[in-house]
């Protein structure tokens, strides 16, 4: 296929030269209706904003443009179908999840998946089995799963239907996707990808296995992330053996029927971008990653962690673009580097958890601002530099799924004080970050451990969220009998 | 014909200067270069269009660069030069021979080539055998400096385009570790006048005072810049800039100049009241 082409962005310009009077939605008419609104985002930006017609295609059932630039994307990742989604790459794990598994289905998947996963299962009502996605000792993150635990997992769970993958982790670990894949077709499992981080794994040199490529059979991609395309934009592809006409319609029972042009026009544009130029973007952008990781391992104290960590099992491949920094010896945590980076010198990066930060290294930065980013942390150690930070302990908890997040989120229950609700029903959802992992799930067991933990967390300065008391001073917990 | 340079000072003020014919025109890794040769201002430099200097005022900021910090400082020997690839600061610096080192940090080779070629007015400050050049990233030179230089002189760009880097808090922060523990820094340091050079001239003072003990400001008149009113900074770790100013020393080693005495450094730090108050501001913000 033509990858120079790219068919909504086509259409759209097309569009604008034709002068046509609008008597549709939305009603801001290329914003002649909203001027401080078209005075903000500019003409161009509002004269594009414009509603599904017979020449724009519609986004719930296309058969024009948006058709032709799916297929453009499809022809781009190797996959054999893709969509538009227009709801986040939250909105392409759910129609992921929701296409693949029903209710009481078992699905397979690591525990440090992001929330919008077990979000997906309240949807669907199917059942949970976790893989310990192990943890780092020295800098307390998760990592991926071993090819030993998913081989135990599935041989227990032979009547599973499908295995979860993160294809990377926020921190740039990848698992074995290959062997996991072949593995999980052998059982006949479908092997879904999370890759809200993996974008350019399709298109850069030398970087780890897109899930395509492994031959999974759906993966969720964040455009918006390393590929460049308007916040929300995402794609979900699809292998051969799945049927891509009932991932429409599961994607349709949730989409919006007024779909973006400006977020289907990003991903369009973006899309001819990656496959034309993606392989010197993204050789770029390892050219910078290394360098700043060099520099910054150079500075003494923190340590920039990258192809190093591989271990062949649970660290399978690492994502090198990621610019992940360990802080502990520096004697800061990570969130205090990434306020500090923020307050004293007007650098914005995408997270700190105790021990670590993420930079995000893409196609938009240059060698100047990484100059900027390595100096800034030079100063830093010099001016803040305290003695050794302990680090926190994530001990693993074995999550134990007494019944499926749908049925727990939706049973009667009731709230307790946290001390209160050790031995019950959790039908809350508590996130701890970091490590970014669920503490509780709706329909799991609360325990001790779990109690202590969540106490411990708070004391740390981790961020817990999810449940329905904001402070997780108390538990929403299943009230028996009813 | 009429052929006329013009860099707008603000939205609504431009500055023209007729122009005989274009000496050079060139787009480098890092910016486009331009030399003109004009019957009033001689040959100049522009950098992306802005001017960077003229052959007949180009004198009063490289002087006020130079020797404000060397009648302050008792024995300076080694130097640091950020940016300054015209050569101007290293032509002044080149008249005290108690300085050992020179070291001229430009990002841009193409600069230095370009200036060499048709600016030898002020390129003659790399004949210098005490100069050593340096092609690479300010920021990124200092970063590996500790306990160096007895000066640093900043002779950037504004802070659009490749001069960026050098004014941030991270910058002048590392200016300070590469600095002995009497070091002084010398910046260009924008204008108080038009309000988006106020404000870079504004951002630059609340972070430097961040990062030194003695961060004062001076101001010279430059009739090319916008407004023709601009100012330097004078950051030190010990030295104060009139009280400790050494005259009767610097008189001794008679140097000639032509805007720089030693009466017109002290009345350089009498600024009018209202770009006191703007670095008041800055000051109480801390």
């Amino acid at each position: 296929m033509d990858q120079h082409r790219a068919p909504v962005h086509e259409a759209l310009q097309t569009f604008k030269t034709m002068r046509v009077v609008p008597f549709d939605v939305p009603g801001h008419k290329r914003g002649k209706g909203n001027p401080e609104l078209l005075d903000f985002l500019g003409e161009k930006c509002l004269a594009v904003d414009v509603n599904s017609m017979k020449p724009l295609d519609n986004l719930c059932h296309p058969t024009g443009v948006i058709r032709e630039a799916e297929l453009l994307a499809a022809d781009a990742f190797g996959a054999a179908d893709a969509f538009f989604m227009v709801g986040g790459t939250t909105s392409s794990v759910q129609a992921m999840i929701l296409s693949a598994v029903a209710r009481n289905d078992k699905i397979i998947l690591p525990r440090n998946v992001h929330r919008s996963v077990i979000n997906a299962l309240i949807l669907c009502g199917a059942t949970p089995v976790y893989i310990n996605p192990q943890t780092h000792e020295q800098l307390g993150i998760s990592l991926g799963m071993r090819l030993e635990d998913v081989k135990q997992t599935v041989l227990q769970n032979p009547d599973a239907k499908a295995i979860l993958i993160n294809n990377p982790t926020y921190y740039g670990i990848c698992s074995n996707l290959a062997e996991i894949t072949a593995l999980a077709h052998a059982h006949g499992m479908l092997v879904l990808a999370d890759e809200a981080h993996g974008t350019h794994f399709y298109f850069g040199e030398n970087l780890p296995l897109s899930a395509m490529a492994a031959g999974a059979d759906m993966a969720a991609v964040s455009m918006h992330k390393s590929g460049g395309s308007l916040t929300q934009s995402s794609l979900l592809l699809c292998g051969t053996g799945v049927n891509s006409a009932y991932v429409r319609q599961v994607i349709n029972l949730a989409q919006t029927t007024s779909g973006s042009y400006l977020l289907m026009a990003s991903l369009d544009i973006s899309r001819r971008n990656l496959a034309l130029h993606g392989r010197q973007t993204f050789n770029a952008v390892t050219r910078l990653t290394d360098y700043a990781r060099t520099e910054i391992n150079q500075i003494g104290d923190y340590y920039a962690y990258g192809s190093d960590l591989i271990n062949g099992d649970s660290i399978f491949n690492f994502d090198v673009t990621k610019l992940s920094v360990n802080t502990l010896n520096v004697g800061l945590a990570g969130i205090e580097v990434y306020d500090l980076l923020r307050d004293e010198y007007d650098i914005q990066i995408e997270f700190g958890d105790l021990g670590n930060f993420l930079a995000y290294i893409s196609l938009g930065d240059n060698q100047k601002n990484i100059e900027r980013l390595i100096s800034a942390l030079s100063e830093i150690r010099r001016i803040y530099k305290k003695d050794k930070a302990s680090l926190m302990k994530h001990e693993y908890i074995n999550p134990q799924v007494l019944m499926p997040p749908q049925q727990a989120f939706y049973a009667p229950k009731r709230s307790v004080a946290l001390e209160d609700s050790v031995g019950s029903v959790c039908c809350d959802f508590v996130m701890c970050y970091p490590p970014g992992i669920p503490i509780l799930a709706p329909g799991e067991r609360v325990t001790g451990d779990i109690v202590d933990y969540i106490r411990y967390a708070k004391e740390k300065g981790c961020s817990l969220t999810g449940s329905e008391d904001m402070a997780v001073n108390r538990l929403n917990i299943w009230k028996e009998g009813d | 014909m009429e052929l006329w340079y013009s860099e707008k000072h603000t939205e609504n003020v431009e500055l023209s200067i007729r122009v005989n014919r274009q000496l050079y025109s060139a787009q480098s890794e890092f910016q486009r270069i331009d030399v003109f040769e004009s019957p009033e201002f001689g040959r100049f430099l522009t950098l992306d269009g802005f001017m960077m200097l003229t052959e007949r005022d180009e004198f009063i900021y490289h002087e006020m660069m130079a020797h404000v910090p060397l009648a302050v400082h008792p024995d300076p020997k080694t130097i640091l030069v950020i940016g300054a690839g015209d050569g101007g600061v290293l032509r002044e610096l080149g008249k005290y021979p108690g300085i050992e080192r020179m070291d001229l940090v430009e990002i841009d080779p193409q600069v230095v080539a370009v200036c060499k070629e048709f600016l030898p007015q002020t390129a003659c400050g790399f004949d210098d055998p005490r100069v050593r050049v340096y092609h690479q990233d300010g920021l990124k030179f200092v970063r590996a400096c500790a306990d160096e230089y007895d000066l640093i002189i900043v002779d950037s760009t504004d802070p659009f385009g490749p001069g960026e880097g050098l004014f941030t808090k991270e910058f002048y922060g590392n200016c300070f570790k590469a600095l002995k523990a009497d070091g002084l820094m010398i910046n260009q340091h924008e204008s108080p006048f038009y309000e988006a050079d106020a404000l870079a001239m504004k951002r630059a003072h609340a972070r430097i005072v961040k990062s030194f003990p003695i961060s004062r400001v001076y101001q010279a008149h430059i009739p090319t810049y916008p407004s023709g009113h601009w100012l330097f900074g004078f950051s030190s770790k010990k030295y104060h800039p009139i009280r400790d100013l050494k005259s009767a020393q610097w008189k001794a080693l008679g140097i000639q100049t032509r805007y720089y005495n030693t009466n017109l450094h002290r009345g350089a730090f009498y600024l009018p009241n209202y770009v006191e108050s703007i670095l008041k501001e800055c000051e109480d913000d801390e």
